[in-house]
Order: structure tokens, then C-alpha cells, then sequence
């Protein structure tokens, strides 16, 4: 942020991630258990003070990582698609500053043994917590790169024992027009509904996040609990979720409902099945080189040698 | 009045660029060259970049079709003065939007352009609005406004259409918040609307003009 650095180099200073700072701070709270305040520590405040400053312990989960390097935390916290809170990508960040996200219950609905409504530490309790680099790519053909702090979204399912009937999984984001301004205008259906099929929900790839970059999760990124799922197009990882469903049939999720031919269930990441306004073949990484090249987008985001098997068979221009 | 010339004139001139001086120095800025003013354009500079010059477009065509009523309202011939100069800001401003998308965003590939010229709708139409342009900007000095006459005046109705498709370019590539491009094209339907009932008036005035004078021979 300090003008003298600003020539010295591509990237901005304040761009940079201190990542030795960073590194440090993961040793430091490896290990640990649950929440751990630790404003104290370097690195923690540098940008993110006026947010939860809130540590997590967690472990680093290289085989599920990408060797990528990371979009910056600014990138990651400015540059949102969070419709609830305005659609222009810098308004989730200035909107949610004072979004309440305790006390949060999550309601487990549907095809279930166990269902009710759980506080949101009684959900996040048995599970540890762990660092996953994913990609990430928009339907809007831009891609970044975040290291989510999460825990596999299948082993949270598990836990409510699913019967046979369960073949989808349906999430919804809290409707409060009075937090979330966005709302009060009917851009989209509120509140905003996403799913998966149970297989999909299942994969080890899916991430239930809480964290970014060893932290809590900031407003704008979806706090308190979100979805992540990498082979899939951003809007499919639904933000702040209150309710969880299990349901026979494919749930009617918010962008499919509200133009169908542009936006479909499935919404896996495919280069060769373009956006009717957009073609979907390449993308603009965010970051460091912000006039390089485009890059080529890759089948499920990257991700096909994990997960093209759940779609065997399947028609995906028909189920885009 | 040598005011408006050399002071006012300068002065709107300078005050059209701030945009595109604010693009230049967030583009050298997020390039990593030496600039000034640390601006800062975000995350996405190349969309940044690319919706700016696009609203400054199509502000800039409004703003062109202000100037008409303006004069009306105020009667003062002084908005006529800036109507050229308006207009050439939205041929400037259309260019560089152009320029970032082909050379930026697409990185310079004619094919992607191509391809998004025959697939997208939306771009159809605004590449249409752009070389409507054209012939407009061409033809903006006082020798062709002269050498042309009538046809000049028939000619630069084109900027109606240039508009319309603005709009409609807008409107069509938005995801699915249209609440702005609405607002563009309730602006236009007042300003194009204007012009329709002055016609209208007008000729009610001359034919009624025309039947007093029948009337009274
Ligand atoms: C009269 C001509 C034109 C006008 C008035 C115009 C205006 C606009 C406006 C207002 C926007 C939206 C900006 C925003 O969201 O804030 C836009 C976006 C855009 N325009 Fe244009 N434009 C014109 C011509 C063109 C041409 C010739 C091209 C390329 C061949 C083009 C490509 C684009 C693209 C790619 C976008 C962004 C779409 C996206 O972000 O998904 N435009 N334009």
C-alpha cells in the first residue's frame, strides 16, 4: 500500500500473502483444537482486522491441494459473487461487514433418520479441520486459485444416517432482507437454493468451508458455513446455509430456476459447452498477471481424473 | 464569445477524460509500471476496464442526445456547442472499450473475435453501434457538415439507432441484474420519445398553419 514499493515489481506489496508469516502462524495452530484467538500474531491483522480475526486450527491436506500459487486474501475477499449482498463484485465486502453470523442454527430436513435444528457448534464440533487449495472457476470465465479451511461435506451428511430415499441434497442460504440488502430486491428467487446428487454430495472433493487462509471465514466469502465443490462452477457453492435437505428428487436450484437454458443443475465446468452469451472454453485467472494471457479451461475445472466417473455415461451437453 | 472557446470548452474536454486518465494510471498501476496516484482498479482490472469505457459509451451518447432539448428548454444555442464534441468522446470512449476487449480480454485473438461476433448476439449488435459510429465521427467536421448538407442532418440520425443498440447491448449482457440497463433505456425512451412529440408538434403546427392560411383566403 505504500507508494514507494509500488514500481518495484508486478505485484504489490500489499498484494502479497506474508507467507512466511502465514506459514508460521499454521505451525503455531496446527494441532490446536477449535476456535483460537490469536489477534495477537503478525500476519492475522495485516488485513483482515476488521473482519473476525479469529485463527483456526487445521492440518494442510496436500493430496488434496493444487500446487498453484494462491490468489492474494484482497483478491479473494474484494472480488465476490454474493448476490445478497449487491451484485456488483466489490458490494459483498462493504455490505456484509456487520452481517451476524452467531448465533447460527442449520435446519437437517428431508429423507434423514436424524433431523432437527442444530446450532452451528454442534454441527462443526466432530469435525476436524483442514486446508484444501482448490481452484476455483466462475461461470462468468474467470478463475482463482483459494486455500479453503474446511472439512469433507460427505462425513457432515453421514452423520444424519440418509436413507435410500435420499438421492439429492438440497442447501439453502438465509432469507433476512433486514442483514442481507440484497434481498430486497428480486434479482434472484430468495432465498437462494443449490443441490447435488447424493453421489456428487458424497465425493471427497466436496467441502463444507468455514476458513479461508487459516482464518474464519469473512462475511463476503459466505460465512458461516459454506459449500465448496471445485469441479463445479462457483454458484454452485451456496454461502451462508441454514438448512440442509435430503430429497428424492433434484431440488429447484435458484440460477437453473431463473434461466434454465443458460444455467443448468449440474453446472460442471466444461470448456466445451459454452454460456449462450459466453463462450466457456477459456478463462481469465485473477491475480499477479492481470493482462496476461487467458487460460485454457480445464474438463470438471481440472478436476476429471477425480470425479468425470459420476457422470459416466451421461449426456453432458444434454446436463450442463 | 471567445469564453466558451478557450475556457469552457478546454475545460468540459479535460473533464471527459478523467475516465480513461483513471483507467491509464489503474492499468500501470496493476501492470507494475511506473505511475502516479496509486489507483487501484481490483482484482479484474481488464473488466474494469472494459465496463468503464462501455458506460462511458453510452453516457456519452446520452449525454449527446441531451443537448438538443437542453437548448429547447433553456433556448440557448450554447449546448449545440459541446454536441460534437460529446459525440466524438463516444466514438473515443466505444474505441477503447473495443481495444481492451480485443486486445485485453481476448488477448488479441481475431478468431475469439469472430467467433463472438457471429455466436453472441450481443456483441453483433454492439459491434454494429461501433462501426455506425464510424461514418458519424468521419463526418463530424463543419467542411463535411457543409459539403453534405440535407443528407448531413439525415446521416447523423444515426446515433438514434447507435443508442438503441447500446442499450439493447447492455441490457443483453448483464447475468440477471437489469435494473441499470432499465435505467438507460427509460432515459433513451425519454430522450428519443422528445424528439417524436416535437415532430409531431411541429407538424400539427404546420399543417394547422397551413389550413388558417386556406382558411382565411
Ligand atoms: C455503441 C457501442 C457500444 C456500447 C454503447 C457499449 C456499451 C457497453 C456497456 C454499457 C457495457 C456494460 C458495462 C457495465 O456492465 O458496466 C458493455 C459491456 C461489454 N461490451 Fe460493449 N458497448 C459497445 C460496443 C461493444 C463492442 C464493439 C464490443 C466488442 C466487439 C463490446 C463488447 C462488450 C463486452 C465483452 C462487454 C462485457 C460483457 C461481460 O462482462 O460479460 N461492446 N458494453
Amino acid at each position: 500500500m505504500s507508494k514507494k514499493f509500488a514500481d518495484s515489481g508486478r505485484i504489490a506489496p500489499s498484494d502479497i500473502t506474508p507467507h512466511r508469516q502465514y506459514l508460521s502462524r499454521r505451525t503455531l495452530l496446527a494441532g490446536g483444537i477449535g476456535l483460537v484467538a490469536a489477534q495477537g500474531l503478525a500476519g492475522v491483522t495485516r488485513r483482515a482486522s476488521a473482519q473476525s480475526a479469529g485463527a483456526l486450527a487445521f492440518t494442510h491436506n496436500a493430496a488434496f491441494s493444487v500446487t498453484e500459487q494462491p490468489n492474494t486474501y484482497t483478491d479473494i475477499t474484494t472480488y465476490n459473487n454474493y448476490y445478497e449482498f449487491g451484485t456488483d463484485k466489490s458490494d459483498p465486502s462493504e455490505n456484509a461487514q456487520n452481517f451476524h453470523t452467531r448465533p447460527w442454527n442449520v435446519t437437517i430436513g428431508g429423507e434423514a433418520e436424524l433431523t432437527g435444528t442444530f446450532n452451528l457448534e454442534d454441527i462443526l464440533k466432530p469435525h476436524p479441520l483442514e486446508e484444501r487449495v482448490y481452484r476455483l472457476r466462475c461461470v462468468e470465465a474467470w478463475s482463482m486459485v483459494i486455500p479453503w479451511i474446511g472439512f469433507p461435506l460427505g462425513d457432515l451428511l453421514k452423520r444424519f444416517k440418509p436413507t435410500s430415499k435420499a438421492k439429492f441434497v438440497e442447501f439453502k442460504t438465509l432469507y433476512d432482507p433486514k442483514q442481507m440488502p440484497g434481498q430486497r430486491a428480486r434479482v434472484l428467487e430468495w432465498p437462494y437454493v443449490e443441490g447435488l446428487r447424493m453421489d456428487e454430495a458424497m465425493h471427497p472433493l466436496a467441502l463444507m468451508a468455514v476458513g479461508l487462509y487459516g482464518k474464519v471465514l469473512p462475511n463476503q466469502n459466505g460465512a458461516p458455513l459454506r459449500l465448496i465443490v471445485p469441479w463445479k462452477y462457483g454458484f454452485k457453492g451456496i454461502k451462508s446455509i441454514v438448512s440442509i435437505k435430503f430429497t428424492e428428487r433434484a431440488p429447484r436450484t435458484t440460477w437453473a430456476g431463473s434461466a434454465a437454458n443458460e444455467y443448468g443443475f449440474f453446472a460442471n465446468v466444461n470448456p466445451e459447452v459454452d454460456h449462450p452469451r459466453w463462450s466457456q472454453a477459456t478463462e481469465r485467472h485473477i491475480g499477479a498477471n492481470a493482462f496476461g494471457p487467458r487460460r485454457p479451461t480445464l474438463p470438471f475445472n481440472g478436476y476429471a481424473a477425480q470425479v468425470a466417473g459420476l457422470y459416466s455415461g451421461m449426456d453432458l451437453r444434454k446436463y450442463y | 464569445m471567445w469564453q466558451v472557446r478557450w475556457v469552457l470548452k478546454p475545460i468540459v474536454f479535460l473533464a471527459c477524460l478523467i475516465p480513461a486518465l483513471h483507467l491509464a494510471l489503474g492499468a500501470l498501476n496493476a501492470a507494475g509500471l511506473p505511475h502516479v496516484g496509486n489507483v487501484s482498479l481490483g482484482a479484474d482490472p481488464v473488466k474494469v476496464m472494459l465496463h468503464t469505457c462501455g458506460r462511458w459509451t453510452l453516457n456519452f451518447l446520452m449525454i449527446t442526445l441531451c443537448m438538443t432539448p437542453l437548448r429547447d428548454l433553456t433556448r440557448s444555442l450554447l449546448w449545440l456547442r459541446f454536441r460534437r464534441m460529446f459525440g466524438l468522446f463516444a466514438l473515443f470512449y466505444v474505441s477503447l472499450h473495443f481495444t481492451v476487449y480485443l486486445l485485453l480480454d481476448q488477448s488479441g485473438r481475431l478468431d475469439a473475435l469472430w467467433q463472438d461476433i457471429v455466436k453472441r448476439p450481443y456483441i453483433t449488435i454492439g459491434m454494429l453501434g461501433l462501426l455506425l459510429l464510424i461514418p458519424l465521427g468521419v463526418t463530424s467536421t463543419a467542411r463535411a457538415q457543409r459539403r453534405l448538407g440535407r443528407r448531413w442532418i439525415q446521416l447523423h440520425r444515426l446515433i438514434y439507432v447507435i443508442a438503441i443498440l447500446g442499450v439493447w447491448h447492455f441490457w443483453w449482457q448483464v447475468k440477471k441484474d437489469i435494473r441499470e440497463p432499465l435505467l438507460y433505456a427509460c432515459g433513451l425512451t425519454l430522450l428519443l420519445g422528445y424528439r417524436l412529440w416535437k415532430q409531431r408538434n411541429s407538424t400539427a403546427r404546420v399543417s394547422a398553419a397551413r389550413f388558417a392560411r386556406t382558411d382565411g383566403a
